[in-house]
């Protein structure tokens, strides 16, 4: 069976990362600790990064979701890594205008991740695929507040 | 099995969604609406639009008398003793928030416990919560049994001199779980507890006798029993609404109003304040009729005859879980399942990507999300238009999105 609307939106890319993903676990050396959910569908994500001297030195994640969330959370976090936190704020932003279905800010190498573009045909599922991103976020403008 | 041209009052049904015929497996959410309901909320537009209880003109007293029929219909529907027993309300959740602020704040003190299920929905948890916070009560959860049912014996076992209110669902929006609420009645009243029922899923599918059941308190919607959104009713026994102050204030509501102090209308009125919900109420009415005329009784046995032989053709998909009774004889029209190795969410995606809508998420039941110990399931409710056609595009789905996700 084939459904051409579903291999959009479920490319390899992101059944790769949902069926093994990347970065998935605590880190021990984390000095940034933040959870999410979405409260409507009960996904949650745990955060953790190392940030020292404005650098995302590591990321890790744990969490509870669908294939879109988990891969995306996988993908965040493989971008992150060694960014500094400006970029990663930036990145961030421009993943959301992504989601929208917006133009893409095009400074920004997101790679892989541009396969999570079909999801902004699933209204239903923006949310899902931003939230680990919402996390990332949250988690560096608190730390540098 | 009910007669499959009943698809044909529901133009809704008859559209392609993602270029498959649609499936529609969500009426626990919402029901879809039959051109009955919708010519009579068309007409009164058309022709007798106006406030109730207030002018004297001609289309006035039309408004009127319409939406006190719309009451009377209720009060049969629930085989009430007296319409001054029934209050329209935006629906199930205002209902019993309208319960837990009035009675509740009335009649609970420090101390006092309030029994709930772990089964429950969202809107008749966090009205006791709040309660409860408010005045110091006991919030207490009865366990389930392990098939998703509730036992007599736990109902027994929690009760206490301090219990002053037991509030569970008639059936389980994810289990399909029918509860033995005249049982559990019988048991809160030994303990001078009051009981109030939770009959959201229950009213669209089960005659229902309040005077039967002596239940203190009932609420429903009006959305998932084919009518229109925004309406609902709540029962409550004469004498106790009688002694009870309203919880929202204003117009339509009151006798007579001084600068400093006011008096209320009587029942029912003193709870409905403001411009009422007339057209939701007249459309709810018309909705009760339908499926009255069509009868409760045919559509639970419809419904049993459905779920039976969805969850027959289910076991043939492989790594499929299934919440609740196994019995299909002992739930309503709903089925809540897990497909190991797809998220719900995923799976739900691609139903619809098939033309089948169905639920996914904790279905505003997280207690009981724990309690099944997974973070969110999927849900097929089915209700009087669906056809075994529906439950056999359901499984070709499943299999579907087990070859995609394997
Ligand atoms: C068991 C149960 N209780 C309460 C509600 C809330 O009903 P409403 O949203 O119409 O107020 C629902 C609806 O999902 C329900 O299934």
């Amino acid at each position: 069976m084939k459904n051409e609307k579903l291999d959009q939106l479920y490319r390899s890319v992101i059944m790769d990362h949902y069926k093994t993903p990347r970065n998935k676990g605590v880190l021990d050396e984390g000095n940034v600790t933040i959870d999410m959910n979405n409260p409507t569908c009960g996904d949650v994500i745990h955060l953790t990064l190392q940030v020292e001297d404005d650098i995302v030195k590591d990321a890790k994640f744990e969490g509870e979701g669908c294939s879109i969330s988990m891969a995306s959370a996988s993908m965040m976090t493989q971008l992150v890594k060694g960014k500094n936190t400006e970029d990663a704020l930036h990145a961030a932003h421009a993943f959301s205008d992504m989601m929208l279905g917006k133009d893409v800010d095009d400074t920004v190498d997101f790679g892989d991740i541009e396969a999570l573009t079909g999801v902004a045909k699933f209204p239903a599922r923006i949310k899902c695929a931003t939230l680990p991103w919402k996390a990332m976020e949250k988690g560096i403008a608190h730390d540098s507040e | 099995m009910l007669n499959p041209d009943i698809r044909n009052d529901f133009p809704i049904l008859d559209q392609e969604v993602n270029g498959f015929p649609l499936v529609y497996l969500d009426s626990a959410a919402t029901s879809q609406k039959p051109r009955q309901v919708i010519e009579v909320l068309e007409h009164y537009y058309n022709y007798d639009n106006a406030n109730v209880h207030r002018g004297v003109h001609t289309l006035g007293n039309r408004a009127t008398e319409d939406y006190e029929g719309a009451r009377e219909t209720v009060r049969k529907f629930l085989n009430a003793s007296s319409d001054k027993e029934i209050i329209f309300t935006r629906g199930t959740t205002t209902a019993l928030n309208l319960v837990a602020d009035s009675y509740g704040r009335a009649n609970i003190s420090e101390g006092d416990e309030i029994i709930i299920t772990y089964m429950e929905h969202h809107s008749n948890i966090i009205p006791w919560q709040q309660l409860a916070k408010a005045t110091g009560a006991v919030l207490k959860y009865i366990n389930l049994e392990e098939d998703g049912t509730v036992s007599l014996e736990k109902v027994s076992d929690a009760m206490t001199d301090r219990t002053k209110i037991v509030s569970i669902m008639y059936v389980s929006n994810v289990l399909g779980t029918v509860n033995p609420i005249k049982e559990i009645t019988e048991i809160a009243h030994a303990h001078d507890a009051i009981m109030v029922v939770d009959a959201a899923q229950a009213a669209p599918h089960i005659a229902l006798d309040v005077q039967d059941l002596d239940c203190d308190f009932l609420a429903f919607s009006g959305h998932k029993l084919c009518g229109p959104t925004g309406i609902g009713a709540l029962y409550g026994k004469k004498a106790l609404l009688e002694a009870m102050e309203p919880t929202e204030f204003g117009g339509e509501m009151i006798d007579f109003v001084g600068l400093y102090d006011s008096t209320w209308k009587e029942l029912p009125w003193k709870f409905e304040g403001g411009t009422p919900i007339i057209a939701g109420a007249i459309g709810m009415a018309a909705a009760i009729d339908y499926i009255q005329a069509i009868g409760l009784d045919a559509i639970e046995q419809h419904e049993h005859e459905l779920v039976a032989y969805a969850m027959e053709q289910m076991k043939s998909v492989e790594g499929l879980e299934i919440y609740g009774p196994r019995d299909a004889g002992k739930r309503a029209g709903i089925i809540t399942f897990n497909l190991e190795g797809v998220h719900p969410h995923d799976l739900a995606t691609v139903l619809d990507m098939n033309g089948i809508a169905v639920r996914a998420g904790h279905h505003c039941c997280q207690p009981l999300m724990k309690w099944l110990d997974v973070s969110a399931t999927a849900r097929a409710s089915f209700y009087l238009y669906n056809t075994k056609e529906d439950a056999d595009r359901l499984v070709e789905g499943l299999r579907m999105a087990k070859e995609y996700f394997q």
